[in-house]
């Protein structure tokens, strides 16, 4: 599947006119193979021309999820032992046929219409005839492979030559060698030169695109249509005929109806329904099982989705993340975690201590919340002589402080209130506290 | 009883009444099979496995549950389809000693309804000519070339060597099959057909060759010559076997993506009486450069026939039929040079001593596993397919084709059900001049009649009519509509009636048989 995107105008026209941003390609007069290192020599007057509108099409490989494989019965199995899972027709023997898998034609469309792409109702299946044992490694299962077509013209002009690039193995390369590509293509055609319709291969330690077929010419694959498997047909409601069988038949219309709420949706209705930030939706839909883990957490307990939303990100996403485990592994479970975020709601306890809490339930010692809390003795004192009592002791012992609130210095209460959690060892509330403190000090 | 020439009804029903066992059947046809071996029909003969079929089927018919009318029937299959546990060599090096661990789908309905599976016939290799001569296991001998009625019009000579170098071919690529039911060493065949291969040995050897509609029947572990023409065709003695034998193998096969969806019933043929309804098409352009004015009168005889009984019969025609040979010369090796890439060494087959490089043990492995037609086919085909060549001819011939399929659409919209055309240019030629001449040109020759109904997909039958002056069987054959094998083959049928063919009288064919024969009445043609 290929998804094309037009080179946004104006920063691109801007950055690639005067070379600025990136390595830049060798100088007019040398082989083009080792790359300058950035903001290297451009030649000179070569501004002021007709900007330049790169064109890029990405060639995504995403492997479907299915249990066999597209064109045999067998079966998919990631990290299966070699040579296991190979059927006749992939062993090729003679008089074997490619069948067409329904679940992956499917999911394919599901993809499209997902990326708001049109369908093509008719699709026809050709044969590609390499011969040779030069084929690249096979991509690993599971993995995105990305190939970027890249071409630059002068708008209201034809499309350039367009060059594939290969070799790229995450988004920020991605976006690394198109940026490469790209100048490289108007540096050469400024000087006067062509572009080669040439595969190249990305180089991420140099970070520039080399040329990769250097040996034999281009290769003739030969391609012809596959005549055991006739043109897949796609319907909608509106063009399939009555009489067809539904089930021999892939309906557009009722995959639509079956797709679930695309991440946008997905977002907005988190935002709107918990009042969160847009950003933290982002987060909560990026990671496998977020979301549901954060709704059951809400669901369970009567603090504020927009509080609880803190103790997901920061405390339990950071945790997990800290000792590279998934949510699955998380030994925290959203039970466990609304527990605690009650006992904090009911002011059972301080942040603080739920922070000690949370630490411990970490261990995974099938302790409860509140057996924690009982155990390391984090409650909050609830009586309210005892918190006076702390609080003078703590004003008896601060004369200088003291003076100095009274004198106007309001910001040195919060030292005062320091000093009390300390001698409560945090198991006082610091709004409670900092209640008492102001009514004895203007006593 | 001259069991084995009755036709495969009559033996049903012997089997069913107990006159003869299975057992018994399966025997006598392994032993005629060995002594007309010197017509090298088969290539591998499965006598074990054929005798325990039998006896499973025996074992059905004792507790009177036999699985239909072709249980413990003797058949045998062209050696280019998948037979799990016996060889399959397409009569190619490339495949000696290749046992293919699955069934084709034919060849497994065949055996689910109790057929007894005799062995694998010969044929040129990988199904490449018309006369069954190209194979590694050398040529089939048509069994005509051994009858009475060969040696009563062949000019008279003292030495029996001659009988030896006048024996002639059977026509290809099923040739193997053709002569096993022609010689009856079994009651039905499956052959293959992708210009004529299955009509071509039908006319030469004297049976009926049902080339049916592509798509009806399943060509999954049919080795393939060319995918979008390529059909299992099936040869019997009478056109009611050859119905019977249709309606136990066509209908939609999953695994073949090419085989149509629609449900398929079997279905027995009418005895037609009345063919006042029937519009028979006459194509001009069949009358071809080289057929023999035997046949030329004929097909002309056949068409008064026709007329005669009440039929309307017109002229019609399809003029792209002259380009049918180029157009198919083109799309025929491009699609060979696609399938025979498959044979490199490496998985299974063949596989050359050379082991410098990858690249040239796939050279050398497929130089010692190919013969030179085949190669010849596999580079002209690459040539085709290159870029720079593929609009001009492979683009060019699938469009030649369309028009080739579109002169039938049209003659069959105009109200002609069933179009009549001879099926070879002349009778069987001896061997020795046969390979006077290459395959490719023998090819181009004889496929000209029966070519264009693989390129459009029609179902066509070959039905024996006559015998020639020099004695051997001469065969016409009729063109049906999409799909219409029941009209077609009930058109054949009544013809089949009317002419009468007559029947092979071999020598060892009756050395066999303790009994008296069964005399057919010769055909009224002769």
């Amino acid at each position: 599947m290929a998804a094309a995107a037009r080179g946004c105008g104006g920063v691109w026209r801007r950055a690639w006119q005067r070379g600025a941003g990136g390595p830049s390609p060798a100088p007019r007069g040398q082989r083009a193979v080792a790359c300058n290192a950035r903001g290297g020599a451009v030649p000179a007057g070569k501004s002021g021309l007709a900007p330049w509108e790169p064109v890029v099409g990405l060639e995504i490989h995403a492997q479907i999820s299915s249990n066999s494989k597209l064109f045999s019965g067998s079966q998919v199995q990631f990290a299966a032992p070699p040579n296991s899972l190979v059927s006749f027709f992939d062993a090729s023997l003679p008089g074997t046929l490619p069948v067409l898998n329904r679940r992956c034609v499917e999911a394919a469309v599901m993809t499209g219409l997902a990326l708001n792409c049109s369908i093509n109702k008719k699709s026809l299946f050709d044969r590609k005839h390499y011969f040779y044992a030069d084929l690249p490694f096979p991509f690993i299962e599971g993995q995105l492979r990305v190939d970027a077509n890249v071409s630059v013209h002068h708008p209201g002009e034809p499309y350039g030559v367009r060059t594939e690039v290969k070799n790229i193995n995450s988004i920020r390369f991605l976006a690394k060698a198109v940026d490469y590509e790209i100048q490289r293509q108007i540096e050469e055609l400024e000087s006067g030169g062509t572009i080669l319709n040439e595969t190249r291969a990305f180089d991420a330690k140099l970070g520039c695109t080399v040329p990769m077929r250097d040996k034999e010419g281009k290769q003739d694959y030969r391609f012809m249509p596959e005549p055991n498997l006739p043109p897949l047909i796609l319907y909608d409601a509106k063009s399939l005929p009555a009489n067809m069988n539904h089930q021999q038949v892939v309906n557009i219309d009722l995959i639509h109806e079956r797709l679930p709420d695309l991440p946008s949706v997905k977002r907005a209705k988190l935002v709107e329904r918990y009042g969160i930030l847009p950003e933290h939706s982002f987060t909560l839909l990026n990671e496998d099982g977020l979301t549901e883990f954060f709704e059951n957490v809400v669901k369970q307990t009567q603090m504020k989705p927009k509080k609880v939303i803190g103790w997901i990100l920061n405390d339990l996403l950071s945790y997990l993340k800290q000792h590279s485990l998934t949510l699955k592994e998380s030994p925290v479970s959203s039970f466990l975690l609304a527990d605690l975020l009650n006992l904090l709601e009911k002011k059972e306890i301080s942040s603080t201590a739920a922070k000690h809490v949370l630490a411990e339930l970490w261990k995974g010692e099938r302790k409860t919340p509140l057996e924690i809390v009982k155990e390391k003795k984090l409650e909050l004192i609830q009586d309210q002589k005892e918190l006076e009592q702390i609080c003078q002791a703590v004003i008896d012992g601060q004369e200088n402080e003291v003076m100095a609130i009274k004198a106007g210095n309001l910001k040195v209460l919060n030292k005062l209130i320091g000093l009390v959690q300390r001698e409560t060892r945090g198991r006082s509330n610091p709004v409670v506290v900092k209640q008492l403190l102001e009514k004895k000090l203007s006593q | 009883a001259a069991l084995k020439r009755r036709v495969r009804f009559q033996v049903s029903a012997a089997l069913k009444e107990g006159h003869v066992t299975p057992t018994e059947l399966c025997q006598r046809c392994l032993s005629l099979i060995k002594s007309t071996k010197f017509l090298n029909a088969y290539i591998t003969v499965a006598e074990e496995t054929a005798l325990k079929q039998a006896e499973e089927s025996e074992k059905r018919y004792r507790k009177g549950q036999p699985l239909g009318v072709l249980d413990g029937i003797p058949i045998a299959v062209k050696d280019n389809f998948n037979t799990a546990g016996i060889e399959t060599t397409c009569a190619s090096n490339m495949l000696k000693g290749y046992i293919s661990p699955y069934n084709a789908t034919v060849v497994q309905k065949l055996l689910d309804q109790g057929a007894v599976l005799l062995g694998k016939t010969n044929l040129d290799e990988f199904a490449m000519g018309s006369g069954s001569t190209d194979g590694v296991f050398g040529p089939v001998r048509n069994p005509w070339s051994y009858s009475r009625q060969y040696k009563e019009k062949s000019v008279p000579k003292s030495h029996s060597e001659d009988e030896e170098s006048n024996w002639v071919i059977t026509g290809g690529s099923s040739g193997g099959s053709a002569a096993a039911v022609s010689s009856f060493t079994c009651f039905a065949a499956l052959g293959s057909d992708t210009g004529g291969s299955t009509r071509n040995p039908a006319a030469h050897c004297g049976v009926v060759g049902l080339k049916p509609t592509y798509g009806l029947i399943s060509r999954h572990g049919l080795i393939p010559l060319v995918n979008s023409m390529d059909v299992p065709g099936i040869l019997t003695r009478c056109v009611d076997d050859a119905a019977v034998v249709l309606g136990s193998l066509a209908g939609h096969d999953p695994k073949d993506s090419t085989t149509i969806q629609d449900n398929f019933t079997p279905f027995e043929l009418p005895n037609l009486t009345d063919v006042s309804k029937l519009s028979i098409g006459i194509p001009k352009e069949y009358h071809a450069p080289g057929l023999s004015s035997e046949i030329l009168a004929l097909w002309s005889k056949a068409a008064e026939l026709f007329k005669n009984a009440g039929a309307k019969v017109i002229e019609v025609s399809l003029p792209h039929t002259c380009y049918s040979i180029v157009c198919y010369h083109v799309l025929c090796t491009a699609e060979v040079a696609s399938n025979m890439a498959r044979f490199d060494g490496l998985e299974y087959g063949h596989r050359s001593d050379m082991n410098k490089s990858t690249e040239s043990m796939y050279a050398a492995t497929r130089r010692e596993g190919f013969n030179d037609v085949v190669r010849g086919r596999i580079l002209s085909g690459n040539y085709f397919l290159l870029k720079q060549n593929y609009e001009n001819y492979f683009i060019k011939a699938q469009k030649v084709r369309r028009l080739i399929a579109n002169d039938f659409v049209k003659v069959f919209r105009s109200g002609v059900d069933i179009l009549l055309t001879p099926t070879t240019l002349c009778d069987a030629v001896p061997y020795m001049e046969f390979i006077k001449e290459d395959n490719r040109t023998r090819s181009t020759q004889d496929d000209i009649l029966t070519q264009a109904a693989n390129m459009a997909g029609l179902p066509a039958i070959n039905v024996p009519t006559a015998l020639s002056e020099r004695g051997l069987p001469i065969g016409l054959q009729f063109i049906g509509r999409s799909f219409q094998e029941k009209q077609l083959l009930t058109v054949a049928k009544w013809f089949e009636k009317q002419v009468k063919f007559p029947m092979i009288q071999l020598e060892e064919v009756k050395r066999h048989d303790h009994n008296a024969f069964q005399h057919q009445k010769s055909a009224s043609f002769s």
